[in-house]
């Protein structure tokens, strides 16, 4: 089969006025991080809707595992998964029903032993029964990341996984999206932040007014800038730093 | 495209079990829609009933189909506010990019509400027969009783999807409750029209409630429903239709 999960050419759309993608180009590789860097507003979610079938283009094409958006949507839904920006978990049900729920609804043989795994595999086991309203931000986006692994689609979109979670959960995000793509699935992600497309991504492109201004692997966008020169500096640890030692040591003990 | 059209009835059927548990776990809903018709009924029979002159010996006879629509018209608030909140937290996204029919979601929220509707009326039927309701109506003029509501249900269920899909604030998709409580109190469902001054009662007398109450009153009672029942089935399949076009469209561009 083809090497590229997802392939976009002369993507194009607009909301009346606002022009907000103005011809987008790249290509994700199967099996691998993809991270789509762009500031707010900048029209990433935009093309995340247009790639899981949720919006259609103005022109342009993009195909997704082999199959075209606008041609076969019914295909493309059913080899990918999507997490959006804000946790789409049901509140009043509990963690366990939630994942039950989606494993009926991609119509799985066995909706309540997959969902008992995904609760294991993302430390959920002890809150299972808890309505997913009492949990933490960072429990929230944990069962909502394990709602769309329940099918095992190929393929996963993550728009801004880590948007508003503490420093501690984010580092987990980041584990469970390593593990995906070590085991084949390719991810498609969104972020804001220049770190943690640095920290995971294969493949980095920068969507900037309505194009994609660079992409490749992070050692060809370092290579756009002149080589590094070698500075002492005094490194201050962050705040972040002694935030994580001190949860660390905690948990240690 | 086959396998998708297949697994419908079985996608509603598990959209339909969660948004039960939200009601069965909602004591506001089941206050709403159940307790306070019921409470309305004892008001009207032991409070006002004694004052009011209907014809009939036992005014809980009289009352019951309007107290029935008032149980209805209270509960399609509430699926105007389970909508609202499935657009707002982006659920409806998340089934939408799932390999599942497009409008499994739309519809397991209207046969949530034919579903609580049922329950809550055989509810409030089951007090009212403790409170000495009797009926010598037979197994079809129940039947079309049952019908009647269940449309009835239906109709009120797509003016609040439209609501509950369109609004921009949770108080904006409640708000579609107010005008539709307000229907059952201006027609023949309390009180008999005579006895209103005439521009009100032009209104009672030609606005859709009016022929609905008066169609299950006259089956409940064995009387000859004469062309009331059209009149009936007229507004509510035409307001339906209309109602589920415009729903549709408002929901495919949400989606």
């Amino acid at each position: 089969m083809q090497n590229n999960s997802i392939q976009v050419k002369g993507l194009q759309k607009s909301y009346k006025q606002l022009n907000v993608l103005k011809g987008v180009d790249f290509e994700v590789e199967k099996g691998s991080i993809f991270a789509l860097l762009g500031s707010n507003g900048s029209g990433k979610t935009t093309i995340v809707k247009i790639l899981t079938t949720l919006l259609k283009q103005d022109s342009g094409t993009a195909v997704v595992n082999g199959l075209d958006v606008l041609a076969k949507p019914a295909n493309v839904r059913q080899s990918i998964s999507l997490t959006g920006q804000f946790a789409a978990v049901d509140e009043i049900l509990t963690g366990r029903e939630n994942l039950i729920m989606i494993a009926r609804l991609r119509h799985l043989s066995n909706p309540r032993q997959v969902a008992d795994d995904l609760l294991n595999r993302f430390g959920l086991t002890d809150a299972a029964h808890r309505r997913a309203s009492t949990y933490s931000g960072g429990m929230r986006r944990r069962l909502d990341i394990a709602m769309s692994l329940a099918g095992r689609s190929p393929i996963i979109f993550l728009d801004e996984p880590t948007t508003g979670l503490d420093p501690e959960a984010r580092i987990e995000v980041w584990k469970m999206v390593r593990e995906l793509a070590t085991n084949g699935t390719t991810v498609f992600l969104t972020t804001q932040y220049l770190d943690e497309a640095e920290q995971l991504a294969d493949q980095i492109a920068i969507l900037h007014e309505g194009r994609i201004i660079v992409s490749g692997t992070l050692a060809d966008l370092k290579k756009l800038f002149p080589p590094a020169q070698v500075e002492y500096i005094e490194k201050q640890p962050t705040l972040e730093d002694i935030f994580l030692a001190i949860i660390g040591k905690k948990e240690k003990n | 495209m086959e396998t998708i059209k297949n697994y419908f009835f079985s996608d509603m059927g598990v959209m339909l079990g969660r948004s039960m548990r939200h009601i069965f776990r909602s004591l506001d809903t089941i206050i709403t829609v159940t307790i306070m018709p019921i409470a309305m009924m004892l008001l009207f029979v032991y409070v006002l009933g004694g004052a009011i002159q209907t014809g009939t010996s036992n005014y809980v006879d009289y009352l019951l189909p309007g107290i029935l629509l008032i149980a209805i018209a209270n509960s399609v608030g509430y699926t105007s506010y389970r909508l609202f909140t499935d657009v707002q937290r982006g659920i409806f996204e998340r089934f939408n990019s799932m390999p599942i029919a497009r409008s499994a979601a739309l519809w397991g929220h209207v046969l949530t509400s034919l579903v609580s509707n049922a329950i809550s009326l055989v509810v409030i039927i089951l007090v009212a027969l403790l409170m000495g309701f009797r009926s010598p109506a037979g197994i079809l003029s129940w039947l079309a009783v049952a019908g009647i509501l269940a449309l009835f249900s239906l109709t009120l269920t797509w003016i609040a999807a439209i609501a509950g899909l369109s609004a921009k604030s949770v108080d904006g998709a409640g708000v579609i409750a107010y005008p539709i409580h307000f229907l059952p109190l201006i027609s023949s469902a309390f009180v008999p029209t005579r006895t209103m001054p005439s521009g009100v009662r032009a209104f009672a007398e030609y606005q859709p409630v009016t022929p609905i109450v008066e169609t299950i009153r006259a089956l409940l009672s064995n009387q000859p429903v004469g062309n009331e029942i059209w009149i009936a089935l007229a507004w509510c399949v035409g307001i339906s239709c209309i109602a589920y076009i415009f729903a549709m469209r408002v929901y495919k561009k949400r989606g």
